[in-house]
């Protein structure tokens, strides 16, 4: 704990994020919502991954069951978002409640394989449910938040629907990051490492490493689940292939790509993977060879990821800085 | 404080402990050798809960801990260190330390408590007394092997165990670190008041600091007593001592 002020980094990031909409254009709003929503999803992943040391291959599960659950109240039942928004959490914590006390049981790729199959089983339910989840042809048409008190506001009120909707993002995805980091700070943050270092001796300081590892999973379940409701609405529809395992993988990317021995890693991995296929796929269609190509380099070059990769050049600078 | 009553253990029909029974009063230090396979660490493993007997008991300050699972045994009143090293690699050595008094007093499920302030001076305390202090923050990982050690009786004695045992706590060690060690472990022994049960090769170690010791070969006790007495069996010095003398 160094006595040099500290730079208050997520209060500037949060302005920054609420700057978007006055300084760019639709499209520019567009692709800060997607980033700010998988930003979520990523980091609520790496409270598993780089918290607890556990590997999830399923993550998209919650993520698409809290999409359905705000999606399903907001269209079909009326429910206002101030409802419908933590019901996708409270949800999803569930499903991870029920899920996960058969997943901790198992430990390394067994744990993996686990996920994956309890996420396949609920995709496979969305797909084939077409009475309540609308199956293949998914659920459009889902209404955004009733923001119109926003359109009194000055300055903000010229804003499209779109862009209020973003505001609502950028603060409700800075109120979960905030939430989440005090979980990762608490005692129990704490202990959550020491299952990641060495489950044995975590044991043997009187932990009992399964029932941390299950509340470890309900709050990533939760918060994938909220990072859903919002995708969903933003996406304006509901679609089986959120809960694919291609979705899982995606957001095991993003954490490792930006780095999940960070508590931002991850964030930084969404906003650097989605602005690199927004751009890419608009000079190439071999996107996915040159995201395979920049995932090897960094594994090999920076197995901290982007953020490790900062910081490493940033203890350097400090040195020579000083020698 | 350790009764342990004719516990049996087989690994796929290989007798690894076949009926040892021990009792160890209160504040009583005491060392289990035997030759490599005697059974040692098995038995370690039965009594803290990483082992489930096939048959015997296991009483911890007269409550009966058989079968339950270690995070539970450890909750009682047991600390333990394993004879490879064992800590948390990636926290430091400060972190490790108070990860302990963390569990131990019942905060592990705390979210909303800011984790870096609880225990300070505790885990300082600690880490005064074993020689750590100046290394508090540093990763555990980066230690030296006899650092690693003593940062693992830490971790150890945060829980404020009542009994500790410690398989092999100089394995490994230069003569001058098994030195500091032992000098280390018997102070902390005597100012706590702990009941210390171990294991060690080191027979020089084991003359010096124990109490009492119990010899084990092929899973059974052949020999128990105050260490001169163990010295002078002829059973214990044909199958053990003669061996390495």
């Amino acid at each position: 704990m160094s006595a040099r002020a500290r730079v208050p980094w997520g209060l500037l990031g949060v302005l920054a994020a609420l700057s978007v909409p006055f300084l760019g254009s639709r499209y520019y709003t567009f692709v800060a919502t997607d980033v700010a929503i998988l930003a979520l999803f990523a980091v609520s992943l790496n409270l598993l991954l780089g918290y607890t040391g556990l590997v999830s291959f399923g993550h998209a599960a919650y993520f698409g069951v809290g999409a359905y659950t705000t999606g399903l109240l907001m269209k079909k039942a009326g429910v206002p978002f101030v409802l419908a928004f933590p019901a996708a959490g409270v949800l999803a914590g569930l499903l991870a409640l029920v899920f996960g006390f058969f997943c901790v049981r198992l430990t390394k790729i067994y744990f993996a394989m686990l996920t994956l199959a309890f996420a396949q089983i609920v995709w496979a339910i969305c797909f084939k449910w077409n009475d309540l989840t609308g199956g293949e042809q998914g659920m459009p048409e889902i209404p955004y938040p009733d923001l119109a008190w926003l359109e009194r506001l000055p300055l903000v009120g010229e804003l499209r629907t779109s862009d209020h909707f973003y505001l609502l993002t950028v603060v409700l995805v800075a109120l979960c990051f905030w939430l989440l980091r005090r979980v990762v700070g608490s005692p129990f943050g704490r202990i959550l490492t020491t299952i990641r270092e060495n489950p044995e001796r975590a044991e043997f300081i009187g932990v009992h490493v399964r029932r941390w590892e299950l509340l470890a999973f309900v709050l990533a379940g939760a918060f994938a689940g909220l990072a859903g409701g919002l995708f969903g609405i933003f996406n304006r529809g509901v679609f089986p292939d959120f809960i694919y395992w291609t979705k899982s993988s995606e957001v095991l990317i993003m954490a490792i790509l930006g780095g999940m021995g960070y508590f931002y890693g991850p964030a930084v991995g969404a906003l650097v993977l989605l602005v690199l296929n927004q751009q890419i796929t608009s000079y190439t269609e071999y996107w996915p060879f040159v995201l395979g190509s920049i995932l090897i380099v960094l594994l090999f070059a920076f197995p901290g990821g982007l953020v490790g990769a900062l910081d490493a050049g940033r203890r350097r600078l400090l040195r020579l800085g000083r020698a | 404080m350790l009764e342990v009553r004719d516990v049996h253990k087989a690994f796929d029909g290989f007798q690894a402990v076949a009926g040892v029974s021990l009792a160890l009063a209160r504040g009583e230090i005491a060392a289990i050798i035997g030759p490599n396979g005697a059974g040692k660490t098995t038995l370690f493993n039965l009594v803290t809960g990483h082992l489930r007997p096939d048959a015997g008991a296991v009483f911890l300050a007269g409550r009966e801990i058989t079968g339950l699972p270690p995070h539970r045994v450890c909750r009682l009143g047991l600390g333990r260190s394993f004879q490879r090293t064992n800590i948390f690699p990636r926290l430091t050595v400060f972190q490790n330390v108070q990860a302990a008094f963390l569990s131990h007093r019942g905060r592990g499920l705390d979210l909303l408590s800011h984790v870096e302030h609880l225990y300070r001076d505790e885990t300082e305390a600690l880490l005064a007394s074993l020689g750590l202090l100046e290394r508090a923050g540093e990763l555990g990982a980066f230690l030296s092997h006899g650092a690693q050690k003593q940062l693992e009786l830490g971790i150890a004695l945060a829980s404020e165990p009542k009994l500790l045992l410690l398989d092999e706590p100089t394995a490994g060690m230069s003569a001058t670190e098994t030195h500091e060690t032992i000098r280390l472990i018997s102070r902390i022994a005597r100012e706590r008041g702990l009941t210390l049960l171990f294991t060690e090769h080191d027979m020089d170690v084991v003359f010096s600091i124990a109490q009492r010791i119990t010899v084990l070969h092929q899973g059974r006790v052949i020999a128990e007593g105050v260490p001169a007495a163990v010295r002078g069996d002829p059973e214990v010095r044909r199958v053990y001592l003669g061996e390495r003398r």
